[in-house]
């Protein structure tokens, strides 16, 4: 028995790098070829951001999430309350409403009480807003020049929203493609925090709960919400290239219609990144049945934090399994997964 | 974005692309190698071919630093970071280019201090910020990036850090366009010309490869609009029989090139008699050392230097791809054993080497494309 699962494990790498968490095609190995196999067999081989568990009849979703962000804090947002909106957006994008997040704290010997009170300040703020009750938690202390001061971890257990089925098999050519707002923001706002590079810019995390334009969304389009996630780590690249992996169709990105600002478009060109491949912490991606996609769009765009939303992109069968960018002027590039970690630690 | 947006315009585009369409003779094969991996990049990153004629090729000349260094170097560089008392600095897009025993980031991963600076001059604040250790920088580059090598030099010296070294790689584009054209193999019609080594060394060095191989050579910018007005006016060349040098690229590349900047690389380098290149193997006079006024800051002067010849995996074919001989997907390994995930050569590793750019953007949608006439 033994034999038969080690012999399902496809993750044969002599030891982890900095890649392997970076959510891009290293994850995936990792997680599909050592953690899958030995762990979770009888999974359906399509990983979203929670999963879903049938409870007395109940169906709840669940989800673990865990942050370890340099620095602490950065315009715009903090590890505390990213840790309570990334897990409520996790849950969000798989239809599930958060209710209630259990909490562990692995704190730095040596960080100051204030710093601490602080995150849990914003945790507690974040966790309001959002509706979500914090439930329980842990704490841990390792010794003084570990942990960077803190990393945080969550878990969050909700209850599916009625009349929301997300399921990438349920994708067909022709379906739309949303998204929520600008991209890159976080990941960009975290690479100028850091202070390695000698510029500046008027730029702030988009970190949020996406809940409200989710639940927005799913009122107005219903059961033609097919697919959501939010593209955190590895972009809006990465988590496309898994739709399309999913569903074995081809995403077709209308390159000119993806909302980028300025700031981050610059701070890409300069440093030869990819605005695609940048993290985000308030947005997400929908696919749409064409004949809703209209009202969806515009209920995003009618909720709070969603005026810039935008229809980027078409499923087509062709190319399967690949992510292209079309041009304005009839060109198109192949948008691949984040391969190794040009921004580490981003969340 | 100012001097971006104006030259991704997509009425621009289509229109140069016409006047590409009206000038190219159809009963004529044109090859022209854009030398600068560049615009390699930008030209499937825009996906240029899918505008051009089909019969204009462009072929992808050896104008990617990191894709020409030999892997020796790469090991010799490593080989003085050993000493835990070191810190490894470099450009990020050298991490993960393979030496013999990984890349400088698999070696971080075992231990080794191993730093990503977007600058020499941050090599130079971490050396201040870390006086008990040694701060080594891993300086690569043709003419675009060695100036500010020199300038960080100069500041060494002047704040007399004893603590900083540089392993110096750093080489010339002249010689290698005169070793391409020297390959008995090798028929191209002109040049689509460096726009940054350019911005230093500008227009005059090329005047040779106009005047003596009858080969006309347009200095190009990096935008879309820019490559290809680069072929429109490589196109008005050809048609009317002339070879001359021209500038695309007036908004950044001065004819003289940048006096100042050349003043410092005079001061701070020296041409070795030859140094190796990958796929073109040894150029005489083709890269800079570092003077002996400034040995104290010299890695090779400072430190015990292997000076490993390493050669590359006997199957992986980076110096016919780097020559323009083979298309990055007609190498025996490309996609299969060599991705950009686990690259065997540099030309996969690098953004501007030719097999990342193929891969990354144009090959899945090439098979795609191939897949599809076949089952129609």
């Amino acid at each position: 028995m033994a034999t038969a699962v080690t012999s399902k494990i496809r993750f044969h790498e002599p030891q982890i790098e900095m890649a392997h968490g970076a959510g891009g095609k290293a994850s995936r190995r990792l997680i599909e070829g050592l953690f899958v196999p030995l762990l979770c067999e009888s999974s359906s081989g399509i990983l979203g951001d929670a999963a879903h568990i049938q409870m007395d009849g109940v169906l709840v979703g669940i989800t673990t999430d865990s942050f370890v962000v340099k620095p602490l804090s950065f315009p715009g947002g903090s590890i505390g309350e990213l840790a309570i909106n990334g897990t409520v957006n996790d849950l969000a994008v798989s239809g599930v409403k958060a209710e209630a997040i259990v909490v562990t704290f692995v704190l730095e010997a040596g960080l100051p009480t204030e710093i601490l009170e602080a995150e849990v300040r914003a945790m507690a703020k974040a966790a309001k807003d959002a509706g979500v009750i914090i439930a329980g938690g842990d704490t841990k202390v390792v010794e003084h020049g570990k942990a960077d001061g803190m990393y945080i971890s969550t878990a969050g257990i909700g209850r599916t929203i009625p009349g929301v089925n997300i399921n990438p098999a349920s994708v067909r050519p022709g379906d739309k493609v949303l998204l929520s707002g600008p991209v890159g923001d976080h990941g960009i706002t975290i690479l100028l925090a850091r202070g390695d590079l000698d510029f500046e810019a008027d730029l702030t995390s988009d970190t949020r709960s996406v809940l409200p334009l989710v639940e927005a969304l799913v009122a107005a389009a219903g059961p033609g919400v097919r697919w959501m996630r939010d593209p955190t780590r590895g972009g809006m690249a990465t988590s496309l290239n898994e739709l399309a992996r999913d569903c074995r169709l081809g995403v077709a990105l209308y390159e000119d219609d993806v909302p980028v600002r300025e700031t981050v478009r610059g701070a890409c060109e300069l440093l030869g990144l990819d605005p695609f491949h940048i993290a985000n912490e308030g947005q997400f991606l929908a696919v749409v049945a064409p004949e809703h996609a209209e009202a969806g769009l515009a209920a995003l765009r009618a909720a709070p934090g969603g005026d810039n939303a935008c229809l980027i992109g078409e499923i087509r069968e062709q190319p399967a399994g690949s992510v292209l960018a079309l041009t304005r002027y009839g060109a198109s590039r192949i948008v691949d997964m984040l391969v190794g970690d040009p921004l580490p630690r981003i969340c | 974005m100012k001097f971006v947006d104006e030259f991704r315009e997509p009425e621009l585009i289509n229109k140069a692309a016409d006047e590409i369409r009206r000038l190219a003779d159809p009963s004529r094969h044109y090859r022209l190698m854009e030398v600068c991996g560049g615009h390699t990049h930008a030209i499937y990153r825009f996906g240029l071919k899918d505008i051009l004629p089909e019969n204009i090729e462009l072929i992808h000349g050896p104008g990617c630093p990191v894709c020409v260094l030999p892997m020796g170097r790469i090991d010799d560089g490593l080989s003085m970071a050993q000493d835990p008392n070191v810190i490894f600095t470099a450009f990020g897009d050298m991490m993960r280019v393979p030496g013999m025993n990984g890349s400088p980031l698999e070696h971080k991963a075992r231990g080794m201090d191993v730093r990503i600076v977007y600058s020499p001059t941050d090599a130079i604040k971490l050396a201040q910020a870390n006086p008990d250790r040694h701060v080594m920088f891993f300086s690569i580059g043709f003419e675009t990036t060695a100036p500010s090598t020199a300038l960080t030099l100069k500041r060494a010296k002047s704040l007399g850090l004893s603590n900083f070294s540089i392993f110096c790689n750093h080489v010339t584009i002249i010689p290698a366009i005169r070793a391409i054209l020297d390959s008995p193999d090798m028929r191209l019609d002109g040049f689509i010309g460096p726009g940054h080594v350019s911005t230093v060394i500008g227009c005059r060095p090329y005047e040779w490869i106009a005047a003596n191989e009858k080969k006309p050579i347009v200095v190009s910018g990096f935008e879309p609009l820019d490559i290809l007005q680069s072929i429109v006016m490589l196109l008005r060349q050809l048609k009317n029989g002339e070879s001359r040098v021209e500038n695309q690229y007036k908004r950044v590349v001065p004819w003289e090139g940048n006096r100042a900047a050349l003043a410092a690389m005079a001061e701070v380098f020296q041409l070795r008699p030859f140094f190796e290149w990958r796929g073109l193997g040894f150029i005489s006079q083709s890269a800079l050392r570092i003077r002996d006024t400034y040995a104290e800051w010299d890695a090779e002067q400072r430190f015990n230097v292997p000076g490993l010849r390493v050669t590359d995996p006997k199957a992986a074919q980076c110096g016919e791809v780097l020559k323009g001989v083979l298309k990055p997907a007609q190498c025996k390994l490309f996609g299969n054993e060599c991705t950009p995930e686990h690259p065997i050569g540099a030309l996969m590793v690098s953004s501007e080497g030719s097999c990342a750019a193929y891969f990354n953007y144009e090959h899945r949608k090439t098979a795609m494309l191939t897949n599809i006439s076949a089952s129609a």
